[in-house]
């Protein structure tokens, strides 16, 4: 089975899927990832997926889960590249992709991170932001 | 059901493991672009060719997949069928609802990979297997 190298840039875990990955190969990414956020101690995650030509639902449901598992270790995850008919079809077959952040390139993506650190330094989390209350006339 | 000519002998790959999924990707990726589907079109036959094929694999044991090209006389398109000899479906229209799922996934193999394509036909019963075509035509 082949692996997804995950690389370390800094603050960041990298991990570029370069293959069509088997199914095997998308669940070992998921737990290869939740390892090495832990032993880095890495407070944001990139993954890039310019190379996939298709996003089913099971890699979607990998993308969600590796995005709830980063967020219980303390780190942000934000798919960067998806390509447009990938989008587009992902819409169609009904997959909204919740929770899981997106930025159009890896640099966007970094910068996010960075941005989401320093709120969080700041303040609260503010994930569920209250509701403005209405004006009543 | 379908319309149309087969243009070529069908291509035919067994499904038996993750990695053939795979290659059912690849083979009908190489005959979309060969029928010249558009780059989306391309992208829609695909995905709807991995989740059928992984509902092969999953819930119907395993099976084959055969991916024709074709033509009506107006435009060329291509066919592909998902066949598997494993418990069948019992409630159709359950199955086809977006959610639902007896595997643990996300419930939108059936459902969502009948909005990629133009026309789905399914043929299943309890203890009968299931055979399921789908047509993606060029636009």
């Amino acid at each position: 089975m082949e692996r997804v190298p995950i690389l370390k840039i800094g603050d960041i875990l990298l991990v570029s899927i370069q293959v069509d990955m088997s199914d095997q190969t998308a669940v070992a990414l998921q737990e290869d990832l939740a390892e090495r956020i832990v032993a880095t101690g890495c407070h944001g995650v990139i993954i890039d997926i310019t190379a996939l030509d298709i996003v089913d639902s099971f890699v979607g449901r990998m993308l969600s889960t590796i995005a709830s598992i980063s967020r219980v270790l303390d780190a942000e995850t934000v798919v960067v590249g998806m390509r447009p008919a990938v989008a587009i079809t992902l819409v169609e077959l009904g997959l909204s992709l919740n929770g899981i952040r997106t930025a159009l390139n890896v640099e966007r993506g970094m910068e996010l991170i960075a941005i989401e650190r320093a709120d969080d330094d700041h303040d609260e989390p503010d994930d569920d932001p209250v509701p403005e209350p209405t004006a009543s006339p | 059901m379908t319309s149309g000519v087969d243009l070529g002998r069908p291509q035919t790959q067994s499904v038996g493991s993750d990695e053939d999924v795979v290659r059912v990707r690849q083979l009908v990726r190489t005959a979309a672009v060969a029928v010249r589907l558009s780059l989306v079109d391309q992208t829609k036959v695909v995905t709807a060719a991995s989740e059928l094929a992984r509902n092969t694999l999953v819930y119907g044991g395993g099976g084959t997949v055969e991916v024709t090209a074709i033509d009506n006389g107006r435009r060329p398109g291509i066919r592909i069928v998902f066949a598997d000899s494993g418990p069948g479906i019992a409630d159709l229209d359950l199955a086809l609802t977006d959610g639902y799922t007896t595997g643990g996934g996300l419930g939108l193999g059936l459902s969502g990979a009948r909005r990629l394509v133009d026309e789905f036909d399914i043929q299943t019963a309890p203890g009968q297997g299931t055979r399921i075509t789908i047509t993606k035509w060029s636009r």
